[in-house]
């Protein structure tokens, strides 16, 4: 199994309470699947995410990556993971707005250390990029932005694809062809695939769905 | 509405503390500095004020005595009967206290002090016997009755002539006032009192002139320092304005006018500004009251001038601190609301539009900087007198500055390219983005190390120059000073027949090429041949001035009345004789003529060498020989060694004061890096985050910002070498010249910069290191708010 998340809980203070968002979740990703985790806003889906990434630690409960458990890596280690097995792509702030468009799609693979450039090549041709390869992030569209997102995130070659609301910040036209597209290149690089979405349209698209409110998987 | 409106923007403030707490502390410590040097200059040049008018002494001529000695009461008298308009004055000293003694029947001052509006009558018929101000009071004897009177200038005690020879336990006096008026058909000096001469007025030379350029001087650091605190007021401005440009469209948006709304943030900016100067006119009394006492002495130093000890709160400083700073706000304030005024009411917010690199800006800032240096140039070429000295460095430094940006955006891309590896590529045009934001600060930070080089090459070059100008002069081992010229004849028959090598000075006063002189007779010897160098002479300077041919001048009369070699000086009446040789001269700033002994005796036939110079191997035996068989005391003599190094010690005070503000300008120019960087963080976390996100530790992305500052830093230093050198060539030969009238050659200390260097880079770390440490303590919620931002 890719990803195994087993009896996650998480909660975050809020005042002087804590507030329950993650209440023993616990699912699976395996290779090559694709997964969208759907909900209303604060149920918890985008926290989820971020454990499933490595960027937040879970109160309790385990996060297994291709057997090995982040929650008892330190803060080093699972930033090399990310750099090596897992791409992301956010709603938005996905770019580092000094690089230019060529910078930013070859960034990941270059930290994972494995750049293949007739792959990046390939990618870059699949999202209709090539001509904006000398640009800087604030020149493109929100739609150009988000497939660069896309690409930099494959370019990686990452086994597992996390996504949160990759198209919320689109229309519908230019999300349904980014969409498109990333299904696309997540079948041909063999990745997994795991998207937050609203959109039941979205999630109808995915091998698995999996519905989460107040915390728990339903 | 207006309450509610206000209410909304200074919630700004409320929100981000940090901001508010860099605009008040950069204008704080903008202001204290300009402040504090004002307040030195106005309490320095209250004390000449004072000096002037108390005294009158450089108003009236003087007869002194030929032989150096006081004046007999008879001979006053005589003067008198003979129609002289002339007033007895005495001056002793009791402990620290200069006391003048003076008759205020005849005083062409009048009843003692003088003040701007006429005469301050002191009652001399009273019970007190001085006048001094509270200051000098506390260091009188306890036994001497005082009237406080607080015009009357520090350091001085005022009193009647009769009570002041009594209290010094003399009937003598030290010279007498000429009265301006004075009856035709009177008798000649010479017949009435041949043992007098006339000493004129010290045209042109009082102690205020002298000193002006030391506070031109002082003044230029204080606007150096202001400006860059101002730098950090600019930034702070800037920022704030970004930040509220959402709630600038909202509250326009829900109808509130342009007007109000310019006028609001005007009065609230600049409502802000006064208390931030505020809280600087007070660090700058502080300042000035720490930096005063080493002020003083410098002055007492350099020029002999006295000033107060104590710092009053005079308006003229604090005034003019409450308004350079509100001016200055108002300046940097005027483009933002321009900004404002211009913004549609729709326009989209974009709090991250600040950062972004403009292309259009740079090049009209290159555009800028390239006008100011060719400015530079043409001044440092045909640039005449001070202010344009002046000039100079302003265009050379605000130019540099402007420049930085420039070329900082041109060595980070070029960085860029190099970078091996995507961390170093992305550390680069990183660095590059930031550059817009930090510009300011760099800037403050490059006119502080460039300052910091340029001044140090200055101090050290002219210590250099001055220790080599005191071996040349300072040749002989022992100086003494005589009293009279009997005592003069009888050392020099000793010294003769102890087989001495003697080196008599004869010296007067007299008005050469227009300026107020010093001339000096001076025995033509091997020492004087072995050890004097000049700036430029005949091939045999020292044979003409031994056969009376010729003269030496000093560099700061050569230069000021545009004489060199081969020109001729009026040295008397019906004597004009050519400049052998032009000596460099960093004692004094007055000018100086060198003639033969023999010479000098013809011409002043009456005046005796009150100072002698004498070769010797054993100085402590010589001392003791001279007391014993003339009974010279000890307290007259001095030898090489012990003059060497009292000299040494007054010019490294001289210098204490500006190394005092060269270090304040280095921790404002920290400061202002520090204030930017922590004002930033909150904004560049969206840029982090995704750094963060891909891979990159947040330990690894503080590094980083540690790594940036250092790297800023070190490329700010390499831009301030040439440019501090080149303003150490300024202040060398252009300022130096036009301010004390000499040019001084210019050395290089290049561990000195290395250091310098250190201290601007551990200043850049130090700056760095609390935001560092905080982006690397951030919580991990906290960066991915970044991403959970649904807009």
């Amino acid at each position: 199994m890719l990803l195994e998340l087993d009896d996650v809980h998480k909660s975050f203070r809020d005042s002087e309470t804590r507030v329950p968002v993650l209440q023993g979740v616990s699912f699976t990703l395996a290779a090559g699947q694709t997964l969208a985790l759907t909900g209303e806003s604060g149920s918890g889906k985008s926290t989820l995410l971020h454990i499933a990434s490595g960027l937040e630690q879970p109160d309790q409960g385990r996060v297994l990556l291709s057997g090995t458990d982040l929650t008892r890596l330190n803060d080093r280690a699972r930033a090399s993971l990310r750099r090596s097995e897992i791409a992301l792509v956010f709603q938005q702030f996905n770019l580092i707005p000094s690089l230019t468009v060529a910078a930013n799609i070859g960034f990941q693979a270059r930290l994972a250390g494995r750049a293949d450039q007739d792959h990046i090549g390939r990618i870059v041709t699949a999202l209709g990029l090539s001509d904006q390869m000398t640009k800087y992030p604030e020149a493109l569209s929100g739609g150009q932005q988000q497939r660069v997102a896309i690409a930099r995130a494959l370019a990686a070659k990452p086994k597992l694809l996390l996504a949160d609301e990759p198209t919320g910040n689109l229309d519908e036209g230019t999300a349904e062809g980014v969409l498109d597209q990333m299904m696309h290149l997540v079948a041909a690089t063999g990745a997994a695939l795991l998207i937050v979405t609203h959109s039941r349209l979205i999630a109808g698209r995915m091998d698995r769905q999996l519905h989460l409110s107040r915390g728990r998987l339903t | 509405m207006t309450r509610a409106c206000l209410s909304a923007l200074m919630s700004h403030w409320r929100r981000n503390p940090v901001q508010i707490f860099a605009y008040l502390a950069g204008l704080a410590l903008a202001t204290a500095l300009w402040s504090g040097v004002q307040a030195i200059n106005a309490e320095a040049r209250a004390s000449y004020d004072a000096a002037e008018t108390t005294l009158g002494e450089a108003q009236f001529d003087r007869l002194v005595s030929r032989q150096g000695a006081s004046i007999d009461q008879d001979t006053y008298l005589a003067l008198r009967r003979a129609g002289w308009q002339v007033s007895p004055v005495i001056e002793g000293r009791l402990g620290a206290v200069r006391v003048v003694g003076i008759d205020p029947i005849t005083s062409p001052t009048g009843f003692g002090a003088l003040d701007a509006g006429g005469p301050l009558p002191l009652d001399f018929t009273g019970p007190a016997q001085l006048f001094a101000n509270a200051q000098t009071a506390r260091d009188l004897p306890d036994d001497v009755t005082v009237t406080l009177t607080p015009d009357i200038a520090s350091g001085v005690a005022l009193g009647d002539v009769g009570i002041v020879q009594r209290l010094l336990g003399r009937d003598d006096l030290s010279y007498l006032t000429v009265a301006p008026m004075q009856p035709m058909g009177r008798p000649d000096l010479a017949t009435v009192a041949p043992t007098l001469r006339l000493q004129p007025a010290q045209q042109g030379a009082s102690v205020a002139q002298l000193t002006d350029s030391f506070h031109l001087n002082l003044t230029a650091f204080g606007l150096l320092s202001f400006a860059v605190g101002l730098f950090i007021v600019h930034s702070t401005i800037g920022l704030a304005f970004e930040q509220r440009r959402p709630m600038i469209r909202t509250l326009r948006s829900l109808g509130v006018p342009l007007n109000t709304l310019v006028t609001l943030i005007t009065a609230e900016m600049l409502g802000l500004a006064a208390i931030g100067a505020l809280i600087g006119i007070v660090l700058g009394y502080l300042i000035a009251a720490v930096l005063l006492p080493d002020v003083a002495a410098t002055l007492r130093g350099l020029y002999g001038a006295e000033i107060s000890g104590t710092l009053q709160l005079r308006a003229e400083w604090w005034l003019s601190g409450l308004a350079i700073a509100v001016l200055g706000t108002a300046a940097a304030l005027a483009g933002r609301l321009w900004q404002i005024a211009r913004m549609p009411l729709l326009a989209s917010a974009r709090p991250r539009a600040w950062v972004m690199a403009s292309g259009a800006r740079l090049r009209v800032q290159a555009l800028g900087a390239t006008a100011l240096l060719i400015a530079a140039l043409a001044l440092s070429l045909f640039g005449q007198g001070l202010m344009a000295g002046f000039a100079l460095l302003g265009c050379l430094l605000i130019g540099a500055a402007l420049l930085l940006p420039v070329l900082f955006n041109w060595a980070l891309a070029h960085l860029q390219t190099l970078a091996k590896g995507p961390v170093w590529g992305w550390f680069w045009a990183d660095t590059r983005q930031q550059l817009p934001t930090l510009s300011l600060a760099l800037m403050a930070l490059l006119l502080a190390v460039s300052a910091n080089i340029g001044v140090s090459t200055m101090v050290s070059s002219f210590r250099t120059t001055f220790v080599a100008f005191l071996d040349q002069r300072l040749a002989p081992e022992l100086f003494v000073q005589v009293d009279d010229a009997a005592q003069s004849a009888r050392l020099e028959a000793f010294l003769t027949q102890n087989k001495a090598e003697i080196l008599p000075l004869l010296s007067t006063k007299a008005q050469i090429a227009g300026q107020p002189t010093d001339l000096y007779g001076v025995r033509v010897g091997q020492t004087y041949r072995d050890n004097w160098q000049f700036l430029g002479a005949t091939p045999a300077p020292w044979d003409a001035v031994q056969a009376g041919t010729a003269v030496i001048v000093n560099e700061q009369l050569a230069r000021r009345a545009d004489l060199w070699v081969g020109d001729s000086v009026q040295i008397s009446p019906d004597l004009d004789l050519p400049i052998a040789a032009v000596v460099g001269d960093y004692g004094n700033p007055h000018g100086q003529v060198v003639l033969s002994e023999d010479l000098f005796r013809t011409l002043h036939p009456d005046l005796a060498p009150l100072q002698f110079g004498i070769r010797t191997d054993d100085t402590d035996q010589l001392r003791a020989q001279i007391t014993a068989a003339l009974g010279i005391p000890d307290s007259a003599m001095i030898n090489q060694a012990a003059i060497k190094a009292m000299s040494l010690a007054v010019f490294d005070r001289t210098f204490t004061v500006t190394a005092a503000l060269n270090v304040l300008t280095l921790l404002v120019a920290g400061f202002a890096i520090l204030m930017t960087l922590l004002t930033l963080a909150d904004l560049r976390l969206p840029q982090l985050a995704p750094v963060w996100a891909l891979g990159l530790t947040r330990r690894t992305l503080g590094r980083c910002e540690l790594l940036r500052a250092v790297a800023l830093a070190a490329l700010v230093f390499l831009c301030a070498i040439p440019l501090g050198l080149a303003l150490a060539w300024v202040l060398l030969t252009i300022i130096n010249t036009q301010a004390f009238g000499w040019k001084l050659p210019m050395y290089l200390f290049p561990a000195d910069y290395l250091k310098l260097g250190l201290y601007a880079l551990m200043a850049a770390l130090l700056a760095a290191l609390w935001p560092a440490t905080r982006l690397m303590r951030t919580r991990p919620s906290t960066l991915l708010k970044v991403f959970a931002n649904e807009a």
